[in-house]
């Protein structure tokens, strides 16, 4: 019997993501996928599953959802206001979705892409090894109103109501990037004052990429206008006609004749991603070598995501249905902390 | 030919250049302009890179002039990578080699100007031909697939005669449609989405680029040659329901 999560009522931009497509950028498509890439493993971590499974992501808003029978959720990304029955909920946490049970997920409180994550993962069809709406590409389409989203079996133990504490990404700030390819086309002056740049994440943007707004006249290139075009990679930041950095993100075209300054650490990017308009962001140079041990420390704390959960404390008086949850806990093996 | 000549001689001195890409992206360059030579270089460097495999590479593609190899840099550092780059760049002169193999010619029927492709008049001007003149020298041009990238699917294709050396327009076009024929810089690109566009709208197709549903998801591959057959709009429309839009394709080699 095929499980599912009925979409009552669908806000803007709801999505399905996975980690995309690598591996056809060759054939012009760019990797898309989730934009905010450490909130899929976040999630998988919260339900102790792979964190290749697809999760509904959100941009901006979430919508309104039934249980068509029993599941577990987790959100994460962008905290929005959640409540199941009218009862509010905790983000970056794992809750029971009983059948029958509403989910109701509103605005973002900070940052852009919120995900909701399901035990088992959403299904869907796959394209081209992933189960990403590439919106750009017009690949898949946006989950609306009515839809039946399939759920896939649970493989991992079933717990519920764990916490997540997760390090600030919502509120812009510094952001990492390593000189690429074209760096070199602008002269020191013209890095300097990147650096020293408040750039503000401009109102234009979406999973291609976002346009900085700052004070002061436009960037330029000694190359100007007439470089080859040439490959570019999520992260890049395009200096685009009008003298404003773009950076690029997941769904970004894969060759590009404007001009790149820098490149956005991996790592880094969920920052750039989750900025709201208005948000203050800063761009720092490192070297290859500090971008490399960033990335790997970024890699050990995703790996360590499972043995940071913590039991989500709940008042009681706030749980309407009581004896529908399972209080003991420790009911499961008891070997997903081992379980990578 | 003397240009041939020079463009090698310059490619001798700086190029190949082997450069990083963001954090784990490294380029291997045959020139900083378009030649026919740093293309073929580029195309045969990619698939000789394939077949090596080299230790942490998981994908690999090209531009006009480069071949991009992205990698993990947790698991192999860059100098190794760079190394193993190195060591097949020295393998042999790219610049002499052939084509890729596999090649097809495809005939893609297009319908030139008209409001269906409305910039052929103001792009042939750019080019110093009336729009006639400028619909023969298009059409009667066997371009070849330089590179897929931007957009799914979707080939620049060149040369075409220096009259096309025309610049890019300075405002966008807002949309351009799938299947549009568009020029500049003696290039064409064949849109495989709807898009905005910096280059001048001069021809339509029917030709559908990127098909996610079949099982050849991205129909021309980098090598292909090409030639835009003018149709009246009439065989245009009778070929709608037709995803090659009338097109045909046949083995080259």
């Amino acid at each position: 019997m095929s499980r599912a999560l009925i979409v009552r009522r669908a806000g803007p931009g709801l999505t399905l993501q996975d980690r995309g497509r690598p591996g056809y950028m060759g054939f012009g498509l760019s990797p898309g996928g989730a934009a905010d890439r450490l909130a899929l493993a976040e999630g998988a971590a919260l339900l102790g599953q792979d964190d290749g499974l697809a999760a509904l992501e959100m941009a901006g808003m979430g919508g309104e959802f039934e249980a068509e029978s029993d599941m577990r959720i987790a959100l994460t990304g962008a905290p929005m206001r959640a409540a199941i029955d009218g009862t509010r909920v905790a983000w970056h946490a794992s809750h029971a979705l009983p059948a029958g049970a509403r989910l109701t997920i509103g605005g973002a409180e900070a940052g852009s892409y919120g995900y909701l994550h399901v035990g088992g993962g959403f299904g869907g069809d796959v394209r081209l090894g992933s189960r990403s709406v590439h919106v750009a590409s017009g690949l898949g389409q946006a989950v609306e109103s009515g839809a039946r989203l399939e759920i896939g079996e649970e493989t991992a133990p079933a717990e519920v109501n764990r916490l997540l504490p997760v390090a600030p990404r919502f509120e812009g700030g510094t952001v990492r990037v390593v000189p690429s390819l074209q760096t070199d086309f602008f002269d020191a002056d013209q890095i300097e004052r990147f650096e020293t740049t408040r750039f503000k994440r401009d109102a234009r943007g979406s999973r291609m990429g976002v346009r900085l707004d700052f004070d002061g006249e436009g960037f330029h290139s000694d190359a100007g206008l007439s470089v080859l075009s040439e490959v570019v990679v999520p992260g890049d930041i395009q200096i685009t006609g009008d003298g404003a950095p773009f950076v690029l993100l997941g769904e970004c075209q894969t060759t590009g004749g404007y001009p790149r300054i820098a490149s956005v650490l991996p790592c880094d990017l969920p920052t750039v991603v989750q900025a709201t308009p208005g948000t203050a962001l800063r761009f720092r140079f490192v070297t290859l070598e500090e971008a490399v041990e960033a990335e790997r420390r970024a890699a050990a704390h995703r790996n360590g995501l499972r043995s940071a959960l913590t039991p989500l404390v709940r008042d009681p008086h706030n749980i309407r249905d009581l004896l529908a949850y399972q209080l003991i806990s420790g009911a499961t093996a008891g070997r997903e902390l081992e379980e990578t | 030919m003397s240009d041939t000549g020079t463009e090698r001689q310059e490619a001798a001195s700086d190029w190949p250049k082997i450069r990083t890409v963001g954090v784990d992206g490294m380029l291997v360059s045959f020139g900083d302009r378009l030649s026919e030579p740093a293309n073929r270089a580029a195309l045969a460097f990619r698939a000789a890179l394939d077949r090596a495999a080299p230790e942490g590479v998981e994908e690999t593609s090209t531009s006009l002039v480069s071949a991009y190899v992205r990698f993990n840099p947790v698991h192999r550092d860059h100098a190794g990578l760079r190394a193993d780059l190195d060591a097949l760049v020295q393998e042999r002169d790219w610049y002499e080699a052939d084509l890729p193999q596999g090649r097809r010619e495809w005939r893609i029927p297009t319908v030139f100007g008209t409001d269906l492709a409305p910039q052929l008049d103001e792009a042939a001007e750019a080019a110093g031909m009336t729009a006639e003149e400028a619909i023969a020298s298009i059409s009667e041009t066997v371009v070849r697939v330089q590179t897929i990238g931007f957009a799914p699917g979707q080939p620049y294709l060149g040369e075409l005669a220096p009259e096309w050396d025309i610049p890019r327009q300075k405002a966008l076009t807002e949309r351009i449609p799938e299947g549009a024929l568009a020029v500049a810089i003696r290039q064409l690109v064949l849109f495989s989405v709807s898009t905005p566009t910096g280059w001048r709208h001069v021809g339509q197709t029917g030709f559908r680029l990127f098909r996610p549903e079949a099982e050849t998801p991205f129909v021309l591959r980098p090598g292909d040659a090409v030639r835009f057959e003018p149709v009246s709009r009439e065989r245009f429309e009778a070929m709608k329901d037709d995803p090659d839009g009338g097109a045909r394709a046949k083995e080259l080699t």
